[in-house]
C-alpha cells in the first residue's frame, strides 16, 4: 500500500522524521451533463505541486474517511448516483506516506495503519452508488488501491506510472491490492502486477494498464475529466456496461503460484521476507472473503512494517531519491562549462563514454586512439549502438545522425586541443596513463579539466607528472555505460574545487548518480565487490565445493550467485583487480591459484542458465582448478561459514574505508553498492545489514548506522 | 461565401483561364462554445487556462463530426483580443497542437476586438472561397478575468494629440452613454426593458432546450475545492425584473443610463465552429447549417463604437442583393441594450421583435470579447433549423475603436435554398 516520499528530502543521511503532510479530501457536486444527476467529485490534493505527490498518512485517511461516510449517508438519501475520485494535476496518490511507514514504533500502530486504509477504501466500495476512480496521473501503492477499490476506472493517456511497488520496498499492497487485482486481472497478470514488476522497477503506462485490465477505459489528456465523467454517467445509465471475468479456477491459479513460488526460491532465495507474503495472500486471495483477505493484508503489514527488511527498502529508496543532490559536491557554479570533449582510447569503454556524452551533452567528441583500426572500431560501436536504439524505437533517427555526426575520431592528439574535458579510458596500467596526461596538458588550454575513467590505480599518482595536477579528477563510470547508474567521482590529493564541480555537473547531465570518493585503491563498489569474490573463491581453495561457495551469498539476495558475477566482469578482470588491491591493500585481498588457472585456461565458471531470469549454474568441472573439495573436514568452511567469511571481511573492509575517509559516511557506501553492485533494497545497500545481523558491533565493536535510522528501533519493542 | 448571391460563379459568359479555380460557396457546419463564466477570481474559470477553453471546445467540435478526417482542416483560426500569456503564442496553431490536431494542420491568431471570432469565421471562409482551403475551425476566447480589456495596451497618443479619437473613446461603456445623447428617444427606460426581456428570452431558451446543445462541459479545478464540471452559464439573471434594476449605479457617468443591468458583463468563454467549402462539405457528408451569403465590416467614429452594425448591415446587403426585408432572424451581440436599440431604431424594427435574439443575448448570457462572433452563428443555425420558412438571417455586432461587422446567412432548411454550387461547373 505504499509507495514513494518526496525526491528532495534525505531523512535516510539523517535519520529524522517529519509532520505528516497531510492529503485533503476537496469534494464538489459535480451535475451530470446528461441530466441523469448529482456526481460527488472528490479530490485528493496535498496542497502542494506536482513535484510532492499526494500521499496518504493517518490524518490524510481520517478525513478521507470522514468525507466519504458524508457522501455514503447523501448516497443513501437519494441525493447522489455516483461517486468520482481523482487527483491534484499530475497525481491522484503517490501510497502511503513512506516517512511515516517509517516512523512506526509499534505493531499495533502498524496494523491500524492498515485497517485505517481498509476502512477508507471499503467505503468506495460499499457507497451505496457507483464509484469511479478517474486516475489523471501518477497512482502507486495506496493510490492505485484507492482506484481499485472503486466499481470502474479511468486512466489519462498521458498517466507514466501506474504499479503496486510495495513487494520492492519490503511491503505487500496492503490496502486491498493483494485482494481485488486477482479477481480483477487475473492471477496471472496479478503475479506480474504484485511481484514481477516491482522487482523490475517497472510501472505501468496508461495503455498497458488498460491492456492488463486495471482500468476499464482510457481517454486523452486533453479533456480527461470531462470524458471520464461523460463515460461514467453512461455507466450510471447503463448504456455502458463493463464485463468483470470469472475467478480463474484452482488448478490455474494453484499451477501459476507454484511456478511463481519456484521462480521466488531461485531468485529471492528466502533473503527478504515480502514476495513470500505476497504470494501467500494471492494464494488466499482465491476462496477468502474480502474481510478475510483484508485482515490477512493488515497482518502482513503489520508483520512487514515491524521488519528490519521493510525499513531498510525505505532506507535505501530515500538514499537513491536523494542521491540526485551528491554530498560533499562544491558549489556547481564552480563547474566549467565545457563544450566539446575528448575521449582518450577507443575501446569498448571509451566508445560507450562518447556515445553517452554526445547524446546526454549535446557537443562535440573527439575520440582519439593510436591508430585508424582502433578508432574505426570504436566509431563502428557508436554507429551500430545507435542503429540498434533507433531499431528499438529507443531514439529518433534525428538524434541518431546528430550523435553519429558529433562522435568523431583521430589518431592526433593534437585534435583534442580545442576540448574543456578530456576523459582518459585507455588500459589500466599506470606508466601509459601518465604520458597520456603528460601529453594532453602540453596540447589542451591551462585550464582543461583532465578525467580518468580507471577503477583501481592512483589518481594522485597520475597527476603528480603534471604541471597542473589540480585540473585532474576521476569520473569512474560502470559497466555497461548507458545502463548502470552510478558514477565515483574521485578526488585525487591535489585536485581543485572547479574540476570536481566540473566532474559532477557533467555526470548529472549524463543522468547519473554521483558518489564522492577519495583516491583510494578500488574506490567503493569495486573493493567491496573484489572482496566478497575473493573471499568466496579462498573458500573454495580452502575446500569448500564451488557450488556450496557460489550459493553461500544467496540469503543476501545479491542479483546473482558469486561465479555469475565473475563471468560478468569477466574472471580476467575481476583477478587483476584482485590482483591489484591485494598489493595495495594487503592480504585481506586473498590470493588464489585455482582463479589464476581458470583465467590462464580461460574456463567458462558458468553454464547456461535454466531460463531466462534465472541465475546462472556454477561449471563444476572449474572444482578442478582448486583442487578436491574437501566438505566436512575440518577447517573447511560450510555455506554459513562462507557467508560469515564474506560478512566478517566486509564489515573489517568498511571499517578500513570509514577510517580512511573514503567515503564521508557509511550511506555513500549503501548508495554506492546499490546503484553500482545492485545490491537489493532489503540490504539497505550492505551497512544496515550488518548492523542488524550483530557483525558492526561484533567486528568494529560499534553500529555503522544509528539504531532506527534503517532497521526497527529494537528499544521500542 | 459568395459576393452577389447565387448568380455570381455560374453567370454566363465568365471568361476563365485553365486552372483557374472558382469562387465557392462556404458553409457553416457547427458552432459549439463553453459555458460562459463570471471573469471574476470567483468564477468558474478562475483557475482555468484561456487555451485550455478553447482546446475543449475544438476537440467536442471534432468528436461530433467523425466524417471530417482531422488532417482534412486546413487552418485554425483562433481570436482573442488581448493576445498574451495563455491568449498569446499564436492561438489557432497553439490550439491546433493542444487538441490533438495532426501536426500538418497549421493555425493562426485573429484580433478584431469584439469580433475577433466573427472575423476568424470570415477570413476563413474568404479563404475557403477562394479555394485556398477547404475546411477550417475558427473561434475565439477572452478571459476578461485574466485579460481585462485594455491591460498593457499602449494607445499611440497621436490618437489624442490630433483628436484622432475621442479621450473616452476607449471606454466602451462611455460610448454606450455617448449612443444615448445622440438617440435621446432611445430612453433608459427602453434599455433596461430589452434588457429585462433578453433575460427572460435566455430564461426560456434554456428551459426549452435551445441553449444547452452548443455546450462543452469544462473540468474546472480550484486550489480550493477540488476539481467540479462546469456545465451551465453562470453569468445569466433570471427573474430580472424592470424595479431590480431601474436603481443600479451607472459607473460610466453621474447620472447616465448604462448600468450593469443593461450591459454584457465580464465573460470568460471561449467557441469554435466548423465552416467548410459548399462542395467539400458534400464530399465528406458533413451537415449543412448555413451558407453564407454575403459579410462586410465597416468603420464609425470611435465614441459611437455600438453604431457600427448599421453600416456594417447595410454594405452586407448590398453585397448579397438583398434587403432588411429579406431577413428574417437576426443574432446581434448585445454589448449593451442602447447599442441593439440603435439598431432596431434604424430599421424600423420593435424593441421586442420576436425576430431578434430570440434566445436572449449577451447582456444574459455574457459576451467573452473575441469568443462572441461564433455564439451568435452557432444561435441563428439552430433557429434556422427551427425555422424553416426563414431563408436569410443576420449576425451583427459591434466593435471597439468604431467597428460594426455583419454577416448574412442563407437556411439550408428553407424550400428555395440555393444549395451550393458546384465548384466543376465551369472551365
Amino acid at each position: 500500500m505504499t509507495d514513494t516520499t518526496t525526491p528532495g528530502e534525505n531523512p535516510a543521511a539523517s535519520g529524522t522524521t517529519r509532520a505528516e503532510r497531510v492529503t485533503r479530501t476537496l469534494v464538489r457536486d459535480v451535475a451530470l451533463p446528461g441530466g441523469t444527476g448529482t456526481m460527488a467529485l472528490v479530490t485528493l490534493d496535498n496542497g502542494l505541486d506536482h513535484t510532492k505527490p499526494n500521499t496518504l498518512g493517518p490524518q490524510g485517511l481520517a478525513e478521507l474517511t470522514a468525507a466519504l461516510r458524508g457522501l455514503q449517508q447523501r448516497a443513501a438519501a437519494g441525493e447522489l448516483v455516483a461517486v468520482g475520485v481523482t487527483g491534484k494535476p499530475y497525481v491522484l496518490a503517490a501510497g502511503a506516506d513512506l516517512l511515516g511507514v517509517g516512523a512506526v514504533t509499534r505493531r499495533e500502530e502498524a496494523l491500524e495503519l492498515g485497517r485505517a486504509g481498509h476502512a477508507a477504501y471499503e467505503l468506495l466500495h460499499t457507497m451505496g452508488v457507483p464509484t469511479f476512480a478517474f486516475v489523471n496521473g501518477i497512482a502507486l501503492g495506496g493510490g492505485l488501491e484507492l482506484a481499485l477499490n472503486c466499481d470502474y476506472r479511468t486512466v489519462s493517456s498521458d498517466v507514466g506510472a501506474l504499479g503496486l511497488p510495495e513487494v520492492g520496498l519490503g511491503l505487500v499492497p496492503g490496502w486491498g491490492g493483494s485482494y481485488v487485482v486477482p479477481h480483477l486481472v487475473g492471477i496471472e497478470k496479478a503475479v506480474d502486477v504484485l511481484l514481477t514488476r516491482p522487482a523490475a522497477s517497472k510501472p505501468f503506462k496508461a495503455a498497458e494498464a488498460l491492456d492488463a485490465g486495471l482500468v476499464d477505459a482510457m481517454f486523452d489528456a486533453a479533456d480527461f475529466l470531462e470524458r471520464s465523467i461523460a463515460w461514467a454517467e453512461q455507466v450510471v445509465r447503463g448504456e455502458v456496461t463493463v464485463p468483470r471475468r470469472e475467478p480463474d479456477p484452482e488448478p490455474v491459479w494453484d499451477a501459476v503460484l507454484s511456478a511463481t513460488r519456484r521462480r521466488l526460491d531461485a531468485v529471492v532465495a528466502g533473503s527478504r521476507p515480502a514476495p513470500y507474503r505476497a504470494l501467500e495472500l494471492l494464494a488466499g486471495a482465491r476462496t477468502w472473503t474480502r474481510a478475510e483477505a483484508f485482515a490477512a493484508e493488515d497482518e502482513a503489514l503489520a508483520d512487514l512494517i515491524m521488519s528490519d527488511e521493510m525499513r531498510a527498502s525505505v532506507y535505501a529508496f530515500q538514499l537513491v531519491s536523494g542521491g540526485k543532490k551528491p554530498a560533499g559536491a562544491p558549489s556547481p557554479d564552480l563547474a566549467r562549462p565545457v563544450t566539446r570533449v575528448g575521449i582518450v582510447g577507443a575501446g569498448l569503454m571509451a566508445a560507450q563514454i562518447a556515445l553517452l556524452v554526445s547524446q546526454r551533452l549535446g557537443v562535440p567528441v573527439v575520440m582519439r586512439d593510436l591508430d585508424t583500426e582502433r578508432v574505426e572500431k570504436g566509431l563502428g560501436f557508436v554507429r551500430s549502438t545507435v542503429e540498434k536504439l533507433v531499431g528499438r524505437g529507443r531514439m529518433t533517427p534525428e538524434v541518431a545522425a546528430r550523435v553519429t555526426a558529433s562522435v568523431h575520431g583521430t589518431t592526433q592528439i593534437e585534435d583534442l586541443a580545442g576540448c574543456d574535458l578530456v576523459i582518459e579510458a585507455v588500459t589500466e596500467v599506470m606508466d601509459l596513463k601518465k604520458r597520456v596526461f603528460a601529453e594532453l596538458e602540453g596540447i589542451v588550454a591551462q585550464d582543461a579539466v583532465l578525467a580518468t575513467n580507471t577503477s583501481a590505480l592512483s589518481v594522485t599518482e597520475m597527476a603528480s607528472v603534471l604541471q597542473h595536477p589540480e585540473r585532474v579528477v576521476g569520473i569512474h563510470f560502470f559497466n555497461p555505460v548507458a545502463q548502470m547508474p552510478l558514477v565515483e567521482v574521485v578526488k585525487a590529493r591535489g585536485t581543485s574545487d572547479e574540476a570536481l564541480a566540473t566532474a559532477f555537473a557533467v555526470t548529472k547531465k549524463l543522468r547519473k548518480t554521483s558518489v564522492l570518493v577519495a583516491d583510494r585503491p578500488g574506490f567503493v563498489v569495486n573493493r567491496l565487490l573484489v572482496l566478497v569474490m575473493g573471499k568466496v573463491v579462498e573458500a573454495v581453495e580452502n575446500g569448500t565445493p564451488v557450488e556450496v561457495a557460489d550459493s553461500a551469498l544467496a540469503p543476501l539476495g545479491f542479483p546473482m550467485p558469486t561465479f555469475e558475477l565473475f563471468d560478468l566482469v569477466g574472471p580476467a578482470v575481476g583477478l587483476h583487480v584482485l590482483t591489484s588491491l591485494r598489493e595495495e591493500l594487503g592480504d585481506r585481498f586473498p590470493r588464489s591459484p585455482g582463479l589464476e588457472k581458470l583465467v590462464a585456461d580461460a574456463t567458462r565458471v558458468v553454464l547456461d542458465a535454466p531460463g531466462p531470469g534465472l541465475p546462472k549454474p556454477v561449471n563444476p568441472e572449474i572444482q578442478e582448478a582448486f583442487g578436491p573439495a574437501r566438505p566436512g573436514e575440518p577447517g573447511v568452511l560450510d555455506a554459513h561459514g562462507v557467508l560469515d567469511s564474506v560478512l566478517t571481511a566486509l564489515t573489517v573492509e568498511i571499517g578500513h574505508m570509514l577510517d580512511e575517509g573514503v567515503v564521508a559516511a557509511p550511506q555513500q557506501i549503501d548508495l554506492c553498492m546499490i546503484l553500482g553492485a545492485g545490491w537489493g533494497f532489503h540490504t539497505g545497500g550492505i551497512t544496515p545489514y550488518l548492523d542488524r545481523t550483530g557483525y558492526s558491533e561484533r567486528v568494529l565493536g560499534r553500529r555503522l548506522l544509528p539504531a532506527g535510522v534503517a532497521d526497527v528501533p529494537r528499544d521500542a519493542g | 461565401m459568395t459576393v452577389a448571391t447565387e448568380s455570381s460563379p455560374s453567370s454566363p459568359g465568365a471568361v476563365r483561364a485553365a486552372g483557374r479555380r472558382p469562387v465557392r460557396d462556404v458553409v457553416f457546419v457547427e458552432g459549439v462554445r463553453t459555458p460562459f463564466g463570471k471573469a471574476r477570481p470567483d468564477g468558474l474559470f478562475a483557475e482555468t487556462r484561456a487555451d485550455d477553453l478553447v482546446v475543449k471546445a475544438v476537440r467536442e467540435l471534432l468528436r461530433r463530426h467523425p466524417e471530417l478526417p482531422p488532417e482534412r482542416v486546413d487552418e485554425v483560426a483562433i481570436a482573442a483580443t488581448t493576445q498574451q500569456g495563455d491568449q498569446g503564442l499564436t492561438l489557432g496553431r497553439t490550439v491546433a497542437l493542444l487538441a490533438g490536431l495532426p501536426t500538418t494542420v497549421p493555425g493562426y491568431a485573429i484580433d478584431r476586438m469584439c469580433a475577433g471570432a466573427m472575423t476568424a469565421v470570415t477570413t476563413t471562409a474568404a479563404s475557403i472561397a477562394v479555394g485556398a482551403s477547404d475546411v477550417a475551425i475558427a473561434g475565439g476566447v477572452e478571459h476578461m478575468g485574466r485579460h481585462p480589456m485594455g491591460v498593457g495596451a499602449d494607445p499611440n497618443p497621436r490618437f489624442l494629440a490630433e483628436r484622432l479619437v475621442d479621450a473616452e473613446a476607449l471606454d466602451m461603456g462611455v460610448t454606450a452613454e455617448n449612443l444615448h445623447d445622440r438617440f435621446p428617444h432611445l430612453t433608459k427606460e427602453r434599455a433596461d426593458a430589452y434588457a429585462v426581456n433578453t433575460q427572460a428570452r435566455y430564461a426560456k431558451a434554456l428551459a426549452n432546450g435551445d441553449i444547452g446543445p452548443e455546450i462543452v462541459p469544462v473540468a474546472v479545478r480550484s486550489a480550493e475545492r477540488g476539481w467540479g464540471l462546469a456545465t451551465a452559464d453562470e453569468l445569466p439573471r433570471p427573474g430580472t425584473t424592470m424595479e431590480a434594476i431601474a436603481g443600479l449605479k451607472t459607473p460610466f457617468r453621474p447620472g447616465g443610463r448604462v448600468t450593469a443591468g443593461n450591459a454584457s458583463p465580464l465573460t470568460d468563454g471561449a467557441t469554435a465552429s466548423l465552416v467548410a467549402a459548399g462542395d467539400v462539405a458534400e464530399e465528406l457528408g458533413l451537415p449543412v447549417a448555413m451558407r453564407m451569403v454575403s459579410y462586410a465590416f465597416a468603420g464609425v467614429p470611435a465614441e459611437i463604437m455600438g453604431y457600427g452594425p448599421v453600416p456594417a448591415t447595410d454594405k452586407a446587403l448590398a453585397r448579397a442583393g438583398l434587403t432588411i426585408d429579406d431577413i428574417g432572424l437576426f443574432e446581434i451581440n448585445e454589448a449593451f441594450a442602447v447599442q441593439v436599440l440603435t439598431f432596431l431604431d434604424h430599421y424600423g424594427i420593435a424593441d421586442d421583435d420576436e425576430r431578434v435574439n430570440p434566445y436572449g443575448g449577451a447582456i444574459a448570457v455574457g459576451h467573452p470579447l473575441a469568443g462572441s462572433g461564433v455564439r451568435l452563428m452557432t444561435q441563428l443555425a439552430r433557429q434556422f433549423a427551427q425555422h424553416p420558412e426563414v431563408r436569410y438571417g443576420l449576425t451583427t455586432m459591434c466593435v471597439g475603436l468604431g467597428q460594426g461587422g455583419t454577416v448574412i446567412w442563407e437556411n439550408p432548411h428553407h424550400a428555395d435554398y440555393s444549395g451550393h454550387v458546384p465548384a466543376s461547373t465551369e472551365g
